[in-house]
């Protein structure tokens, strides 16, 4: 190819009317791939909308599953959303505090070599399968130590949302300006300070940003809960200590039984997980455009 | 906000070179923290690739390609053919149908899409990204699994049936299609989301450039925008394909299982992160346990290559052109 195609044989005005086709018709695949794209997500929320509303009611969140039964008693999913909030809760816990320090680190502290190995190592870690995060933790919690738990699930969540939750701090601690470490340091305070009570509060708002997105993100995981907290039972449980029933688990679960009232109960599940989703994404970008606005008004 | 009384009289200045204890303190903790992340990398092979031991010392290397799994106490026999193989044909495939399509919504989002309605796009092909994997694998088995098998399979099968990747249809709604159409969809915005990143960082003087020389838009996009971004594009397809071969939940969900080695995509089959996902319930011996562990260290190596190897493109790509880093993994 010459030159990229863009030399004069190419570009010959009596193929005009030819060369203005093609870019016709390229235009339109592309607005028609864009609208594939919309029209599959609308097809999605549309399915889960319209399939989970009936079951969609307060039985859902505060009614204990009862298996093998055919009664049409009410029943819900309320022990996969108690531990969907434990297992969260508690993977964020444990990631958001090392996941900040390490871009404390990675940001203020690290010399050059050291960062680009560190950044290569987050990003292997964002790298590696769920289902492998899942079977790690199980091989070195689950086999040797007592079984499946809570914690154990929330570890390998954790492990998850650590590079995410580094990568964004890092990044928004990259934004605060320099100008404002250097005033700080100019006064007498010590690095440690500086970077606790200056930096870190400047970016504060763009940390929460990526926390929401990060819990947002391992609510909807499955995979490494599968060998950690999955043998459960259908009472209601808030006792990290214990396996615990999750509501992607949950939705998996039904997803593959055969009885319809079982699919009805998955799909109004998947609903209310998908509006939390949708709702801390909203929220994450709300607080995006707050945080961007008030960086640079100042 | 907290804020430092920077006047308190005890913050004497030219305090000078005193080392502070909480300087030491916080980059330590720091370090620590830093050193922990790297181990745990480390960690993760580590003992995945301990945990397979049984099975590496029985089988050896030939597991990954042996097509068998007979877990009948006596009789054992182990290996990751099958598996590779499903893995390989629906990445393979997925990334084959989400390629074009996601470069037409990068270049839409880029290129065509008039303001109004840029914003709400580019939002909405984000959100499909947010959809956890086990809502896409319930509508995956319940909604489009039976969909593609009575429309599109049985269209194709009966229109191109001599051609063994489209043989007939199973009786089930499962199938490797199904599975592809998933990870297809899962990889999209992806792909899309890191091309459109890369667009946009195509100097706009080699676009005008371009038009100015009476190019048409389309001339000007395969002269100077995919040669621009060609190298960020390769990774951006590699990290696609990586999330391909590690999604284990929704194609558990819609691709049936089984043990088989066969090019008909209607069919049902495994892949390495489906069949693991699938035995959760609990092996039935050591071996068999180890041996689904050695699965996982082979799709743990396979995702490993694939992401050094995106990010040591993108690295190559941001030192030529100067540009600000394709993606996040």
């Amino acid at each position: 190819m010459s030159a990229h195609g863009l030399t004069g044989p190419s570009l010959r005005l009596d193929r005009l009317p030819r060369r203005r086709r093609v870019n016709r018709v390229m235009e339109m695949l592309a607005w028609l791939a864009a609208a594939i794209a919309v029209a599959i997500l609308g097809v999605v929320i549309w399915s889960v909308a319209s399939k989970g509303a009936s079951e969609l009611n307060l039985d859902l969140l505060t009614k204990p599953p009862i298996p093998f039964s055919f009664t049409n008693a009410p029943q819900g999913l309320s022990n996969a959303f108690a531990g969907t909030l434990v297992i969260v809760a508690l993977a964020t816990a444990m990631a958001l505090p090392i996941g900040i320090l390490v871009a404390i680190y990675l940001n203020e502290f690290a010399p050059p070599p050291v960062r680009a190995g560190l950044g290569l190592a987050l990003d292997v870690l964002a790298g590696v399968p769920a289902i492998v995060v899942g079977i790690f933790v199980y091989g070195l919690l689950v086999v040797g130590g007592g079984g499946q738990s809570g914690v154990k699930g929330a570890f390998a969540l954790a492990t998850l949302m650590l590079p995410f939750v580094a990568r964004t701090t890092a990044e928004v601690l990259g934004l605060v300006p320099d100008s404002l470490r250097e005033a700080s340091l100019g006064l007498g305070v010590p690095r440690w300070r500086t970077t606790l009570s200056i930096v870190l509060p400047r970016a504060a708002g763009g940390i929460l940003t990526g926390t929401v997105l990060a819990v947002a993100r391992v609510a909807g995981e499955t995979a490494p809960l599968l060998f950690t907290s999955s043998l459960v039972g259908p009472q209601t449980s808030w006792n990290p200590l214990h396996a615990l029933q999750t509501v992607p688990l949950a939705i998996f679960e039904l997803s593959e039984s055969a009885d319809p009232k079982d699919h009805a109960r998955a799909w109004a599940a998947a609903l209310v997980l998908l509006l939390f989703i949708l709702f801390a994404s909203l929220t994450a970008r709300w607080l995006a455009t707050r945080t961007a606005r008030k960086l640079a008004g100042r | 906000m907290a804020s430092v009384d920077v006047t308190h009289p005890a913050r004497r200045p030219f305090t000078g070179r005193r080392v502070h204890l909480g300087d030491v303190l916080l980059q330590t903790v720091a370090a620590l923290a830093s050193a922990g992340a790297t181990a745990l990398v480390l960690l993760i092979a580590w003992k995945v690739f301990d945990g397979a031991r049984p099975s590496i010392s029985r089988f050896g290397l030939s597991f990954v390609w042996h097509a068998v799994w007979n877990p009948v106490v006596g009789r054992e026999a182990y290996g990751a053919g099958s598996f590779l193989f499903g893995t390989a044909i629906t990445s393979f495939f997925a990334l084959l149908f989400a390629t074009p399509l996601a470069i037409g919504i990068a270049l839409f989002l880029t290129e065509l899409a008039p303001r109004a309605v840029r914003g709400p796009v580019t939002a909405l092909v984000e959100t499909l990204a947010a959809v956890p994997s086990v809502v896409i694998g319930l509508w995956g088995i319940l909604v489009l699994g039976p969909a593609l098998r009575s429309y599109i399979e049985k269209w194709l099968h009966a229109a191109f049936g001599f051609i063994p990747l489209f043989g007939s249809p199973s009786a089930a709604g499962a199938s490797l299609f199904t599975a592809i159409v998933v990870l297809a969809i899962m990889i999209l915005p992806i792909v899309s989301s890191i091309s459109r990143e890369l667009f946009l960082g195509v100097p706009r003087e080699l676009k005008e450039g371009a038009l100015a020389l009476g190019t048409t838009r389309w001339e000007m996009i395969r002269g100077v925008v995919f040669p621009y971004a060609r190298g960020g594009i390769a990774a951006a397809l590699i990290l696609g394909l990586g999330r391909a071969m590690g999604e284990a939940i929704a194609v558990t969900q819609v691709v049936g299982g089984g043990v088989f080695v066969h090019w008909n995509l209607f069919s049902q089959g495994d892949t390495l992160a489906s069949k693991i996902a699938s035995e959760y319930q609990g092996a039935t011996s050591n071996l068999d346990q180890a041996s689904l562990v050695y699965l996982g260290a082979i799709l743990l190596v396979l995702s490993l290559v694939a992401n050094v190897t995106a990010q040591w493109i993108v690295r190559r790509v941001a030192r030529r052109h100067g540009v600000a880093r394709g993606g996040h993994a």
